[in-house]
């Protein structure tokens, strides 16, 4: 496979040397331990919001930090969770004493890292809160699996609490925010294409050419259905009717109890869409799939919400949660209420979403 | 004859070779029902231990296991990286200050390891995971101790354990990690975690023989 790269094991290095140069007015990068973190960092009086996961996903989380936005990103090895040294030193330096929002995807490596991170900041004095993101419609349960991946929303949730912070909201209410942005989104995605990850040099998974992964996640890990290829449009209300008929959903996260100082189960439950919403429309692309498709994808999805009498208030089409060069593309629908809406709209500087200033 | 600080310093170096050399190995089950990057990681890993060792060669081997554990946490990533730091972590407090370890402090060992596993992933067995290698490993352990079994003797025994434990993984379907996502496609393949963990365990059999 071929890659614009140098050496594969220099890949997050340089990625992040070359943003560190592109973008001075927005990030500054701090290397061993490695995290991305807002120029004008801390900021004085707000809740710090703070994500991480494997690189390969670009722009999200590092092209997401800035004004309006997450205060730092941890990258970890592609596809390979970070290490809680990370969190903690990127918690160490924006933190302005408001406290930390460690937003956490879903997948047992992420969960576990950010686990330690938390409390290793809250052994050294810093307020820590950790809100998971679970939105991955494709996996059906909780009981047999380690839970529903956190795919789309996770942008969705970085942009509205990053407004929160902004507006200067405490961490309690930034975290109470972050679990209903959860709870409200739902997601699915879909790969035409495997990707290759640099250090192993060749495609995660063999995808017949006329065929396509139904359900996937975003680190090129196999998905749940494989098919022939279907049109754009038959595609579109795969994803879109999986996330709309999808029932209500149920399961226990673990979240941090600052009072008891441990660990706690949380039941949580996702309520199903029904007609009368008003939603976000996020069409993602995967890395490798051109504006060209996303728009198509977007077409249709905005005749199905129509049709099921979802109002689509708000949208975002573009390719901001990304597995490599993967082509496919990945829906999520996120009920909005009045407060979202204000959030969402407010202004953000960062390298992969800005508007308003 | 007990085990001393400096074989637990030759079991490490032996392990990161072990493990470098079934790097590829190691990933190719990952990429079966994972994200493909078990075996890199775990390279990264061990060769972050090796570059700690020098520090601490004059150090009780819990601090050894300790310190080992630590540049795990913080070079491996993913969910190997809280497993089997935890584990190593867990694993050194058991045998804090010693410098000669018995067939006791052995089995305190993978004991503790076992539980911090346990305790960081809350897995349970047959959830398809390095649980399905580990639990086997210590029940042999424990058992062939108390059957008389010499030290050497018991971590074969632990070993082979842990062998089929890794291979009864193939036909579980996966209910943790990213293999769970899989569903029934999960079924047939080894799980990655079950069969690194083997590895180490048996790694430490071969030295313990070879050290006889």
């Amino acid at each position: 496979m071929k890659k614009l790269i140098n050496k594969p094991e220099d890949v997050v290095t340089e990625e992040l040397e070359g943003l560190a140069l592109a973008y001075p007015d927005i990030v500054k990068v701090h290397f061993e331990p490695d995290f991305i973190y807002r120029a004008d960092a801390p900021v004085k009086g707000k809740v710090a919001l703070i994500s991480g996961g494997g690189s390969g996903h670009e722009p999200m989380h590092g092209g997401l930090v800035g004004v309006g936005m997450l205060h730092a990103a941890c990258p970890g090895q592609v596809f390979t969770s970070p290490t809680p040294d990370q969190m903690l030193e990127a918690a160490k330096m924006v933190n302005s004493g408001a406290g930390v929002l460690y937003i956490v995807k879903n997948y047992t490596g992420d969960v576990m890292n950010f686990e330690m991170a938390a409390d290793m900041a809250r052994s050294e004095g810093i307020r820590v809160l950790n809100i998971l993101i679970d939105d991955d419609a494709a996996v059906k349960d909780s009981l047999y699996t380690a839970g529903r991946r956190g795919v789309g929303t996770t942008v969705l949730a970085e942009k509205i609490v990053g407004a929160a912070s902004e507006k200067g909201y405490d961490l309690k209410r930034m975290a109470d925010l972050c679990r209903k942005v959860n709870i409200n989104g739902r997601s699915m995605g879909m790969a035409l294409t495997s990707c290759t990850v640099p250090a192993a040099g060749k495609p995660t998974f063999d995808l017949p050419e006329d065929e396509m992964e139904i359900g996937i996640g975003i680190h090129g890990e196999p998905g749940r259905e494989r098919m022939k290829v279907k049109t754009a449009d038959e595609i579109t209300e795969m994803l879109a009717l999986a996330i709309i008929e999808d029932p209500t959903y149920s399961r226990t996260i673990r979240e941090l109890d600052e009072e008891k100082g441990e660990w706690v189960d949380v039941a949580l439950e996702d309520p199903p869409f029904k007609a009368g919403d008003q939603v976000l429309a996020f069409v993602n692309g995967m890395g490798g799939t051109p504006a060209i498709e996303l728009a198509i994808i977007y077409r249709k999805l905005h005749e199905i919400c129509e049709k099921k009498g979802l109002k689509i208030v708000r949208n975002l089409v573009g390719s901001y949660i990304t597995s490599l060069e993967m082509q496919g593309c990945s829906i999520t629908l996120l009920k909005m209420d009045d407060e979202m809406i204000k959030l969402w709209d407010a202004p953000v500087k960062t390298i992969g979403m800005r508007w308003g200033m | 004859m007990p085990i001393t600080t400096v074989d637990v310093l030759t079991c490490l170096r032996k392990m990161a070779d072990v493990i470098h050399e079934n790097k590829e190995y190691l990933t190719d089950l990952d990429s079966a029902i994972g994200d493909a990057d078990h075996g890199i990681n775990m390279d990264r890993g061990f060769q972050a231990i090796l570059k700690k060792l020098p520090s601490v060669e004059d150090k009780d081997a819990g601090t050894i296991l300790k310190t080992s554990g630590m540049a795990l946490v913080s070079s491996v990533g993913g969910a190997a990286g809280p497993l089997y730091g935890t584990a190593f972590m867990q694993a050194g407090m058991a045998i804090a200050g010693k410098y000669e370890l018995e067939a006791e402090d052995l089995l305190a060992i993978l004991d503790a390891a076992l539980k911090g596993v346990v305790m960081r992933g809350r897995a349970n067995l047959n959830d398809k995971t390095m649980v399905d290698a580990i639990t086997p490993a210590v029940n042999a352990m424990r058992e062939g101790l108390g059957n008389g079994a010499g030290t050497v003797e018991a971590l074969e025994q632990a070993a082979a354990a842990a062998e089929k434990g890794m291979q009864d993984t193939i036909p579980m379907l996966a209910k943790k990690g990213r293999a769970s996502y899989l569903g029934e496609r999960s079924i047939g393949h080894q799980d990655p975690g079950a069969t690194s963990s083997y590895l180490l365990i048996n790694t430490m059999a071969e030295v313990a023989r070879a050290n006889e």
